[in-house]
């Protein structure tokens, strides 16, 4: 399980880079790479069904078990997730060049935001899950909040550039793609912290207004 | 966290109040301080490792305890409001108002059929339609009337492990207990027959206050609605069987439940 959160957090790390830098490369790495996570999606899921099946786990191990299983299909969509995001980025390279503009301007000041966050709410899952640390979970669900708003201010100055720039109009559908898949792998990560903290404390706060 | 240690205040119809409850053999305790209420009409589990009281518990609500002469019981278990151990009590009136299945069946040596109604014939009911009627319906009841309807003269002893199960199980809701104990019922049958009583528990849970104890972790999360965890003559925890077997109070429970104790 630990392994296929670092190889999907490699996974997100690159494609924020192939983002950052709109680098064919580093996206072909990343959709490279979704074969090994599904892979090891499936292998983590029979080793959870085989320990239900023949250990019959309770308490604290039972929320072990089934956090692991949720965590599981997370980590998978977020392999997904980073997969479209740099299908994208392979997609804006291709478009046809706008002579006069470069690529890298018309990317919206907010990713640099919503790269950092995104990142750092993956590999705090990952923390929080190997430390036990629910302190740690809620505050990734706190950052959420930060990736979304980021996520809604990208989508403004897109529509302003849609305005001010009507040439740069065939990237932007591409580019607010991307922030979508950023802002998705944030609401995964979110789950994930959500999932953490049951299976620390037992609670279920997927719906609590609190956090 | 959503379960609570002990269920006193929880359960707002219980059928059994046990109050600071202490029971000796001879010099040596065995119960200590038990104070809980079990609700009524429901399934209560009772787990714990061997020698934790468990039995011993369940034989203090039918006074099966009597039989034992170094037994001295403190405290008291009220069924109804009223004390089980006030010497006004008719023991085998109490007894009538709570069956007992054993780990063993032990069907008597007759036909189905007086297995069934033996508890209503000492009880004086005489009439032939009144036998007959509640020995259809406690055999139905019993999930055992299919398996029984063409043979209800023949011998009980000619029954398998299972059905002389649920043989006893329909002897004993004959006579329309308030309460059944069951003291491990499944621990001597094949995982089919455990089936069979399961669903049978989870037939009767809503209409009869049925109190199991049992080994088996998996049946009494699978067939109880509350469940008491017993330790060396202690109530470690007492809550809903679906707070404790996932979101346990206690570390000895996590501990016991998962497997990790001692």
């Amino acid at each position: 399980m630990i392994f296929l959160g670092t190889v999907v957090e490699e996974s997100v790390t690159t494609c924020i880079k192939a983002v950052r830098t709109l680098d064919n490369e580093l996206a072909a790495q990343v959709l490279d790479g979704d074969t090994k996570i599904n892979d090891l999606e499936v292998d983590v899921e029979e080793l959870c069904l085989k320990i239900l099946a023949l250990h019959q786990p309770v308490a604290s191990d039972l929320r072990f078990v089934i956090t692991v299983l949720k965590m599981n299909t997370d980590f998978e969509r977020i392999g997904d997730l980073a997969c479209k995001v740099a299908d994208k980025v392979i997609l804006v390279n291709g478009t046809k060049k706008i002579t006069g503009s470069s690529l890298h301007t018309i990317m919206p000041h907010r990713f640099d935001e919503m790269f950092g966050a995104t990142q750092a709410m993956f590999s705090s899952c990952l923390d929080a899950f190997v430390r036990e640390d629910s302190d740690l979970a809620h505050k990734i669900c706190i950052m959420d909040d930060v990736v979304d708003q980021a996520k809604r201010a990208i989508r403004l100055e897109l529509e302003e550039i849609s305005r001010n720039k009507p040439e740069l109009q065939p990237y932007l559908p591409m580019i607010l793609s991307i922030a979508r898949g950023l802002e998705r792998i944030g609401d995964h990560s979110a789950h994930i912290a959500e999932d953490i903290i049951y299976m620390l404390q037992g609670r279920i706060v997927r719906h609590d207004k609190e956090l | 966290m959503t379960n609570e240690k002990n269920a006193v205040t929880s359960i707002e119809d219980s059928i059994v109040q046990v109050r600071d409850l202490n029971l000796f053999y001879g010099t040596s305790q065995a119960l200590f301080n038990l104070d809980f209420d079990i609700p009524r009409n429901r399934v209560t589990a009772l787990i714990g490792p061997s020698g934790c009281g468990k039995s011993t518990f369940i034989r203090c609500i039918n006074r099966m305890n009597d039989l034992v002469d170094i037994v001295r019981i403190d405290g008291s278990i009220q069924l109804n409001g009223q004390d089980i151990f006030a010497k006004s009590v008719d023991v085998i009136d109490l007894r009538r108002r709570i069956g007992m299945v054993f780990q063993k069946s032990n069907p008597f040596p007759k036909s189905i059929y007086e297995n069934v109604v033996y508890g209503l014939r000492i009880g004086g009911v005489t009439e032939k339609p009144d036998l007959d009627e509640a020995a259809v319906v406690s055999l139905k009841r019993a999930a055992l009337w299919d398996e029984v309807k063409d043979r209800l003269h023949d011998s009980a002893m000619g029954l398998s492990g299972g059905q002389m199960q649920r043989l006893c199980i329909a002897r004993a809701i004959a006579v329309a207990p308030d309460i059944i104990l069951m003291d491990e019922p499944c621990s001597a049958l094949d995982p089919r027959s455990t089936a069979h009583i399961e669903e049978l528990i989870r037939e009767l849970n809503g209409e009869y206050t049925i109190i199991i104890v049992t080994h088996n972790m998996q049946q009494a999360s699978r067939v109880s609605d509350y469940t008491a965890f017993l330790y060396e003559g202690e109530l470690v925890e007492f809550g809903k069987t679906k707070d404790l077997f996932t979101v346990p109070v206690e570390k000895a429970t996590e501990d016991y439940i998962t497997g990790r104790f001692g």
